[in-house]
């Protein structure tokens, strides 16, 4: 996944303040965490920055399709084994005798559930990571075998 | 909700909604099983004889014409197949005296006799979940071939015993020849070379009986001791890998196995791949004293390798295969035995047997067009009932109906 420095170095570096930062560095995480777009840097529309923008909108990309809180799925990567769904911890507290168990979820206030045979994020405002004063929980992506689940 | 009867875990918990022709939404399966359902509605079987369409009933008559005439018959597969359509087939090869064999005789047989009769002590995985601390893969890639297997049982769920799980009470261990998906998720991975899998029992024992190994890196074989004396309750889940490597050396399994259970308890759960083998090894050994490989021939139980899939298919005159693609699956030189011969296949799915069989009768598929029971790998009975509609025999059916044919 892109890192903030990856994001750094593409931007022009000159410190211009305009984007409401006091440093690109500063904006490169903001770009990160999708707090700002790329046409909030007015330097970066400068022609002459041309092809580190084109770049950026590349790396940035995959970054649309995370959910709220940073949640990307590559469904071509997952093979249902249903272990984020498991270890989950707000999927344990919404159904301990089935996900605590390792059954699959049956309700409908769990994040992660397994359809047709890949995982499927839902209720993305019961997540640790939502909100300003998120935990930076990972227990979906570190008990995926396929690295079919990352956080931005 | 659906048993699935795509891997030997036969997960119980699966939701699943019908649209007309196809799954429109099913919950909890997982890619495999998911794959396995869909194929329901591609590539079925037509009933054939020598490539030509013909009525069930046709197929089924000439099917007990080839099976009456032969002198050897043999009966193959039995994997895919319902504890009921199983026990029909041991009658129907008593009645022959036909060879029987599963799918498991030349690979992993020779683990599951030493479970089934008592000389590798066993335990269920709802026991895994509920009390395990340690639970070491051994040649085994659970996290591709049986996907829920760490998810529902190894490592992954609370259990009555393990409340903290895999994030404090507990381990797992992979010990495999590259490192695996499975691998990869647990902290403890051994790599053996191809083969190396005796050297590292060796070593295991020597560990625990206070000694210096001779192979592998000593200080994480000290570790894997310890890990090992502190366990309160071991599960070895051993795969095709590990027998592979040892082959008829499999009381270095036992040894070890008796080794750890003098320091605390270990049970061996073998790893099965299809979804009712341990269920067709457990009844032929209750019915003949053996588990595979036997032969009814003049009347008389007869067992040995000259009877495992692989000596039989070169002396039989026709094969009934059920359940199971030996053509594809098998070492070149047994399928292209097996496709000289008349061949039986009957299938729910097209495959190169059925493509190459002289007669093919389509069956109905279970867990989703046909119900039963069967065994799971650990052990346990789960019992099945059919969600869909179909015309189609089951497997049992058809067995049922070729042996009043002969």
């Amino acid at each position: 996944m892109v890192g903030a420095m990856e994001i750094y170095k593409l931007l022009p570096a000159d410190a211009c303040k305009e984007c409401g930062y006091t440093s690109c560095m500063a904006l490169a995480v903001a770009l990160l965490n999708r707090e700002k777009k790329l046409d909030d840097c007015p330097s970066l529309q400068n022609p002459k920055y041309a092809d580190k923008f084109n770049k950026l909108k590349e790396l940035l990309a995959p970054l649309e399709k995370a959910s709220e809180t940073g949640l990307i799925i590559h469904p071509e990567k997952c093979f249902g084994c249903g272990n984020c769904v498991v270890a989950c911890p707000v999927n344990v507290a919404a159904e301990p005798t089935r996900c605590g168990i390792g059954l699959g979820p049956q309700g409908d206030k769990v994040i992660l559930a397994v359809e047709d045979g890949v995982v499927k994020c839902m209720n993305v405002k019961e997540c640790r990571r939502f909100g300003p004063n998120k935990i930076m929980c990972n227990a979906c992506t570190v008990t995926c075998p396929s690295k079919a689940i990352e956080f931005v | 909700m659906v048993v699935c009867t795509g891997c030997s875990l036969l997960c119980e918990d699966i939701e699943l909604a019908l649209a007309t022709g196809a799954i429109s939404q099913v919950k909890n399966l997982c890619r495999k099983g998911h794959g396995h359902f869909q194929a329901l509605f591609t590539e079925r079987t037509m009933p054939k004889i020598d490539g030509q369409e013909v009525s069930v009933d046709q197929a089924i008559k000439k099917a007990a014409d080839i099976l009456r005439n032969a002198k050897h018959p043999l009966l193959y597969g039995w994997s895919n197949s319902t504890l009921e359509a199983q026990r029909v087939g041991i009658d129907l090869a008593r009645k022959l005296g036909a060879t029987i064999d599963d799918t498991m005789s030349f690979c992993r047989g020779i683990l599951m006799e030493r479970v089934l009769t008592g000389k590798l002590p066993t335990c269920t995985l709802d026991d895994v979940r509920n009390f395990a601390d340690t639970s070491i893969f051994w040649g085994s890639d659970p996290s591709n071939s049986h996907p829920r297997h760490l998810s529902r049982f190894a490592y992954y769920p609370r259990g009555e015993k393990r409340q903290k799980s895999y994030e404090e009470e507990r381990t797992c261990i992979v010990v495999d020849v590259r490192k695996s998906a499975t691998a990869k998720l647990c902290s403890n991975y051994f790599r053996v070379p191809p083969g190396g899998d005796a050297d590292f029992i060796a070593s295991v024992i020597a560990v625990l009986d206070g000694k210096i190994p001779k192979y592998g890196d000593k200080k994480r074989m000290i570790e894997l001791g310890t890990i090992l004396r502190k366990t309160e309750y071991g599960a070895i889940s051993p795969g095709l890998g590990l027998v592979s490597s040892i082959q008829d050396r499999i009381e270095l399994l036992e040894t070890l196995v008796a080794k750890l259970n003098e320091i605390t308890t270990f049970k061996v759960v073998p790893m099965v791949e299809h979804y009712n083998t341990r269920g067709f090894n457990q009844l032929l050994l209750n019915d003949t004293g053996y588990l595979n490989s036997v032969s009814f021939h003049s009347g008389q139980v007869t067992h040995g390798p000259e009877n495992s899939v692989i000596a039989a298919a070169k002396g039989c005159d026709a094969a009934l295969v059920i359940g199971s693609d030996p053509l594809s699956s098998l070492p070149f030189g047994t399928a292209k035995c097996l496709a000289r011969v008349p061949l039986i296949a009957i299938d729910p799915r097209r495959s190169l047997t059925t493509d190459a069989a002289k007669v093919v009768i389509p069956s109905a598929m279970y867990g989703l067009e046909a119900g039963g029971s069967a065994i799971r790998m650990d052990g346990v009975k789960i019992e099945f009932e059919p969600i869909v509609k179909s015309d189609l025999l089951s497997d049992e059916q058809i067995l049922k109906r070729l042996k009043e044919e002969i």
